[in-house]
């Protein structure tokens, strides 16, 4: 990564005695989509807060290219930010909400009218300017806003929980959309979700928040297959966690596992663990066959999904693994015996 | 959406209470006021003439109609007295009305904008004073504003004034009793608009790069309006015919249609000239109400939908 946009280290907020953003650097590079990813109340949008200057750091820097953001006012940063409820202001007209941010900035009515103009289209709003923010649906509320945000052409541009007031099919469109115009405009967008796949399908990279912590940054597919912690790899989808003990270190890209249901075979863990140390294996339920050799169990119930079906196999210690196949396959009924396996590949060694 | 018979019936019902309110406290006082308004002074009991026989015939209901005329309304025309006092008044409730506006905007918004958990506390204390007589709240006033009073003696103590100020039976002291009495009046409608202002309008105006005053200018106070009107409403409209303050705190020479209307009635037992005042007072009072009325249905909706 060149040198970075945005420069967050060691971040903290504290409210009273919780801390909502706890020790967070990161590092921004230019013309990147970046989600923030965390359950509610993870302090995900106290942190988009924070780079905006609606709050300030208990302790830390933040840093935009050389410029010491925290030193300025809200009003004075070169980032802006998209709302929740879109804060649309109600007794201005479309076109005077947009045009609110180029004030000092853009001279002369004409021009400003011009700029105005040009947004709406950018965000295929044009001949809106004279609406009323009431008058409008959601989806064109939040086109408001977010052309509203983009008039002072932030270096940064913050959108907390863009699509949080859309219905589903409006959401996927406008997923695309946004991922489009930030390809075109090349500003660092910095967005807030709760909601895993959105993340996936935007981001460039994304960080997942826990408890006001950034556990884990990367790319939405290092995420999904190499989580670092139980809580990343059970947010961005279903998995298997089988607990077990982490056998002695070994050449090669694998380590084996005492696992509950018997010795297994893990790709070697990222982090630091010493041999015997008490671990869970992730296993998505995608990358469990049902085929060939493997552990025995029974498959006790299987759901059709159309595109997939899942099933539930019980391990003879108990333990119950999900799997998603293709569905057609010549698989075996319920209650009858199948073998459990997995590649090592797709096991991540994880501490308990 | 249809209404059925019975809805439609409840409905009626339910305004039933407001219109006998209305009939029996508003209307039927107004028409004996107008009445005896067209009426004349008589040394009798009542003290005015025609009086009413509801047992006559038609002839005595003519008789009592051609006695009404308009004789006091053109006394309240051509008397350049009662302009005055109408405009007296009208001054001191405009003036008064926009000092509250100045002094309870900037109170309200710090109560709206302090610690969620501290703002009933700041709400009850701007009423707190109500818990009081409002004539012993009026006398403590005297107490501070005369010559030997409280303030005058503090600014004398602190060596700021070499006299004691002339503020007691003055227009200042007007202004100071009206602002003093209304205030809860204005801050309280604003403070309900302005505690329900979203939070996120403000940020987002400063995320665009508004100064905090041109973020107050261009969005909190646009949205506050209906407050602001509201309140203003709720104490232009009494002050115009207040009686007790220009009374107590005002000089002698303070002339407000309350003081008149009250000195026709009881000094110059002349009801029916008094009962033109109350008329008048109505009328200047009703304009005022109508244009505030208008103004906050079209602020309202300005913010509400279409």
């Amino acid at each position: 990564m060149s040198a970075p946009l945005l420069r967050l280290e060691n971040l903290t907020k504290r409210f009273g005695a919780g801390t909502a953003v706890d020790a967070v650097s990161l590092d921004l590079a230019a013309s990147e989509f970046f989600c923030l990813l965390g359950p509610s109340g993870c302090g995900k949008s106290t942190l988009l807060r924070l780079i905006a200057g609606f709050e300030a750091p208990s302790s830390g820097a933040i840093r935009l290219g050389d410029q010491d953001l925290a030193a300025l006012p809200a009003h004075r940063r070169p980032v802006n930010m998209m709302f929740q409820s879109y804060a649309l202001f109600p007794h201005m007209s479309v076109g005077r909400n947009v045009a609110y941010g180029l004030d000092g900035l853009v001279a002369g009515r004409a021009a400003t009218a011009e700029r105005v103009a040009a947004l709406l289209r950018l965000v295929r709003l044009e001949g809106f300017a004279d609406r009323a923010p009431a008058t409008l649906s959601g989806g064109q509320r939040q086109r408001v806003a977010l052309a509203r945000a983009l008039a002072r052409e932030p270096r940064v541009l913050l959108l907390d929980e863009p699509m949080a007031a859309l219905d589903r099919t409006l959401r996927e469109e406008t997923q695309a959309e946004l991922r489009a115009l930030q390809r075109r405009l090349a500003t660092t967008f910095v967005v807030v979700t709760h909601d895993p796949a959105e993340a996936m399908t935007l981001a460039d990279r994304i960080g997942v928040m826990d408890r006001g912590r950034l556990v884990q940054v990367g790319r939405p597919a290092d995420l999904y297959r190499r989580p670092a912690t139980r809580f990343v790899a059970g947010l961005l989808g279903d998995v298997n966690l089988i607990p077990g003990r982490l056998g002695a270190e070994e050449p090669g890209p694998h380590r084996g596992v005492e696992s509950v249901v018997g010795p297994l075979l893990a790709r070697a863990p990222d982090a630091p663990l010493s041999a015997g140390a008490d671990i869970v294996l992730a296993v998505r339920p995608e990358d469990l066959s049902l085929s060939g050799e493997g552990v025995p169990g029974t498959l006790v119930e299987e759901t059709f999904l159309g595109d997939r079906t899942r099933r539930v196999v019980r391990l003879a210690d108990g333990t119950c693994l999900r799997a998603t196949t293709a569905p057609g396959e010549g698989a075996p009924a319920v209650g009858e015996a199948v073998a459990v396996r997995f590649a090592p590949d797709a096991a991540t060694i994880l501490p308990a | 959406m249809t209404t059925s018979p019975s809805a439609s019936r409840l409905r009626v019902l339910l305004r039933l209470p407001v219109w006998l309110w209305l009939g029996a406290f508003f209307l039927v006082p107004f028409v004996i006021t107008l009445k005896i308004s067209l009426s004349e002074p008589a040394t009798a009991m009542p003290p005015y003439l025609p009086v009413l026989d509801w047992r006559g015939g038609a002839g005595d209901w003519s008789d009592f109609l051609r006695a009404l005329n308009f004789e006091n309304y053109v006394t309240l025309a051509t008397d350049a007295l009662y302009r005055d006092a109408a405009l007296t008044s009208l001054a001191y409730a405009l003036a008064a009305t926009a000092i509250l506006a100045g002094i309870a905007t900037p109170l309200a918004y710090a109560i709206a904008r302090s610690p969620a958990a501290r703002q009933p506390l700041l709400v009850a204390l701007v009423v707190v004073p109500f818990w009081t007589s409002f004539l012993i709240r009026v006398y403590a006033w005297i107490a501070i504003l005369k010559p030997e009073g409280l303030l005058n003696l503090g600014l004398l103590r602190l060596g700021l004034i070499a006299q004691p100020l002339e503020i007691l039976n003055t227009p200042a002291a007007v202004l100071i009793g009206l602002v003093y009495a209304y205030l809860p009046f204005m801050v309280l409608p604003l403070y309900a608009v302005l505690s329900r202002l979203d939070p996120a309008l403000r940020e987002a105006a400063a995320d665009l790069g508004a100064s905090p005053t041109r973020v107050f200018w261009t969005v909190t106070l646009p949205l506050a309006l209906p407050g602001l009107l509201a309140g203003a409403a709720l104490c232009f409209i009494p002050m115009v015919g207040e009686f007790v303050i220009p009374d107590l705190l005002g000089g002698s020479e303070t002339l407000m249609l309350g003081r008149v209307l009250w000195s026709e009635f009881f000094t110059n037992r002349d009801w029916p000239l008094a009962s033109a005042v109350a008329i008048l007072l109505l009328i200047l009072v009703v304009g005022p109400v109508v244009l505030f009325r208008d103004a906050a249905a079209e602020a309202a909706s300005g913010e509400g939908a279409p």
